[in-house]
């Protein structure tokens, strides 16, 4: 089964507000929100081990708010988003990383970074040998290796 | 079932197993080696995968209880603010290790001695020398020979580049006067003995899928197998079994499909690391053997030696190498020797982290609460991605009895073999070794233009280094092999590993560990005659 039929409809709803409260859109970096339909998709398509943990954050959340996150006016949104951050434990840790490790591998995300959209492997990158003349003071310094007898 | 009697077995493939069963293959004995783990397959490495940062968090975590592969064990480490972390399958952890290539000094076998503390090895370093080239060579390391507070070494390839990170740290060692150099690694810098070179894929510790960085499945045991050495995959070892004389006689495992065996050896070497090892043994009762195997000194799980990491790290204002580099590139042994004016005996090395990738960089930065949440985050993760510098002090744990693994009365392996149980706490010495450390590596991220500063104290998920819980010793109750790796109790029985250690030292421990197995096999080679006398 995956994650999003494992998630309720109101919990798939909180995830998503939670998510733009992390990271909202913005234009001056022309990036979307954690919140964008794309990101929320890999969130859900990919929480795997993550499930159980994710949902017990949700659940606290929910405790938190009373109602539906999105329903809450700001200051009550973001007394309860510093409340569920204190309080939430290992659980709210991990559903904030879900949000950051997707929405960090997201195309747009990373464009604007000046990141290249690839994995690593096979292309590799380039690494410059750097200064080693910064080295030659060290290579000055006498041997102070201390004897073992 | 049981199989034809082999006449030396192996149990554990990793650092130390490898290096052992390559140096002895040329006895042309039947050699086994068993381990709990399969062959890795490269192409499956997390860096192949645009969500290569994700995994470390999950399938390719360092932690074998966050990891929770079938081939690794649980571990009950909630005794300790430092947990465990290791790989278990063919290449053990050097499958999943960062390639810093250090080597224990001279002086760290003479502990005692020197410093009137712990207890001197009964082997020095000139004994290990021509093991620590040999193992250097087919490990296949770069670096630059001349350190002047380093013992002296050979690499076959040249350093790694100082990329960009290397200068700003440079500079700033400079301008406090204190010692620094580019760290020896197994990092392969050019085309070698059928590996490629390093292309950068930065992503090192959870294996490297161009095959540049050394692990014993890519080095070692293609030419152990070549020369005859056999190699069982998904066999976890359960119990070494011993005979009416006292001699281990075999040992009994599951195999792949989770069904019995006994394996009977002539001669039976572990290489299962600082916990497995005495887990092993203390899984190994008898009517002989009441306390375990190897067990008469009590010391069989003591003494258990971790290295705290103290961290350090901060955000300048010029890009660093971030993911784009081997993650560590420099070391400095400034602060390696003792100087009692510091307030603690012994020290540490200082290894240097290049940076970070920008998932690492976002759940890091937004746990210690320098990343917020809201319309500033994006602001501020520019500030911070690309330009992180991190300092780490790998202080030496001195061996404390109560530092200890046992066998947890509950928790078991998916065979149902109980699993260890660490109890383990920081001593006052080592505390405050981490607190010059980190005050230390203060001083250079400031000297480099650092802000925004953060510590890590201890790196809680750094117990890379497992050490000591099979102590090596001349007296027989004070350790539990002697100088040239045999059980006191067990003459037939070896150890390799980690275990032996008798002091830590301040460095990473891999090539001194494999030095000693090589080292031990050597001297296995030399006594065959009298093996058992």
């Amino acid at each position: 089964m995956s994650a999003a039929n494992e998630l309720t409809s109101a919990q798939r709803d909180d995830l998503r507000t939670v998510a733009a409260m992390i990271i909202p859109a913005s234009d001056e970096y022309k990036v979307p929100g954690a919140d964008d339909p794309a990101i929320q998709a890999d969130m859900l398509a990919t929480l795997g081990r993550d499930t159980a943990l994710v949902t017990q954050a949700l659940d606290h959340l929910a405790r938190l708010a009373g109602q539906p996150l999105a329903e809450l006016d700001s200051a009550r949104r973001d007394a309860v988003a510093i409340e569920f951050r204190a309080t939430g434990g290992a659980a709210a840790a991990t559903l904030v990383r879900v949000v950051l490790q997707c929405y960090y591998r997201d195309d747009r995300v990373l464009r604007s970074l000046g990141l290249e959209l690839r994995a690593p492997f096979p292309k590799g990158y380039a690494l410059e040998q750097g200064d080693w003349s910064l080295l030659d003071p060290v290579k000055a310094r006498p041997s102070t290796l201390r004897h073992a007898r | 079932m049981k199989h034809d009697p082999v006449d030396v077995l192996i149990i554990g493939a990793g650092a130390s197993g490898a290096a052992v069963a390559w140096s002895l293959a040329d006895t042309k004995m039947h050699i086994l080696c068993l381990d709990q783990g399969g062959w890795m397959n490269p192409s499956e490495y997390p860096s192949t995968g645009r969500d290569w940062e994700a995994k470390f968090y999950g399938d390719w975590s360092t932690s074998p209880n966050i990891r929770g592969r079938p081939e690794d064990y649980p571990v009950n480490d909630d005794n300790s603010p430092i947990k465990v972390v290791n790989f278990n399958g063919v290449g053990g952890s050097t499958v999943m290790y960062t390639a810093h290539w250090p080597r224990l000094h001279p002086s760290d076998f003479k502990v005692k001695t020197l410093d009137g503390v712990a207890d001197d090895w009964p082997i020095d370093y000139d004994a290990l020398t021509p093991f620590f080239e040999e193992n250097d060579r087919i490990m296949g390391v770069s670096g630059l020979s001349g350190d002047p507070l380093s013992p002296l070494t050979h690499p076959p390839m040249p350093p790694q580049p100082l990329g960009l990170s290397g200068p700003l740290i440079g500079k700033a060692m400079n301008k406090l006067g204190w010692h620094w150099w580019p760290s020896d690694t197994t990092v392969a810098t050019m085309d070698y003995e059928g590996r490629a070179r390093c292309i950068n894929l930065g992503h090192c510790t959870p294996a490297c899928a161009q095959g540049a960085k050394a692990s014993t499945d890519i080095t070692y045991w293609p030419h152990a197998i070549r020369a005859g050495v056999e190699l069982k995959t998904h066999c976890r070892v359960r119990e070494i079994l011993t005979n009416k004389d006292g001699m281990a006689s075999g040992v009994v495992y599951y195999d792949k499909d989770g069904v019995e065996q006994f394996q009977p050896a002539e001669v039976v070497i572990i290489a299962c690391n600082g916990v497995g090892t005495p887990r092993l043994l203390l899984n190994s009762v008898s009517g002989r053997f009441p306390n375990g195997l190897a067990n008469s000194s009590g010391l069989v799980g003591k003494n258990l030696m971790f290295h705290p990491y103290a961290q350090i790290y901060g955000f300048v204002k010029e890009p660093t190498d971030s993911n784009r580099a081997p993650p560590t590139c420099l070391w400095s042994k400034e602060f390696y020797d003792t100087d009692l004016s510091r307030g603690f005996v012994r020290g540490y090395g200082i290894q240097f982290g290049r940076g970070a990738g920008p998932v690492f960089e976002a759940v890091a930065s937004e746990q210690k609460g320098i990343l917020p949440w809201g319309a500033d985050h994006h602001r501020v993760f520019r500030k911070l991605n690309g330009h992180r510098l991190a300092v780490s002090a790998i202080c030496e744990d001195l061996p404390e009895e109560h530092n200890r693994v046992t066998l947890d009365p509950v928790l078991k392996d998916s065979h149902g073999i109980p699993a260890p149980k660490i109890d383990y706490t920081i001593s006052e010495n080592s505390r405050k070794m981490m607190e010059h450390g980190l005050a230390r590596g203060r001083e250079i991220l400031e000297t480099a233009g650092a802000t925004d500063i953060c510590i890590n104290d201890p790196i809680p998920w750094g117990g890379w280094h497992l050490l000591g819980t099979a102590r090596m010793g001349t007296d027989p109750a004070r350790s539990v092999v002697n100088e040239w790796g045999r059980s006191h109790d067990v003459k037939n029985l070896f150890i390799v590993d980690g275990s032996v250690f008798v002091t830590s030292g301040g460095v990473n421990p891999t090539s001194t560990i494999q030095a000693i197995a090589l080292y031990v096999a050597d001297q296995m080679k030399q006594r065959l005659a009298n093996l058992f006398d």
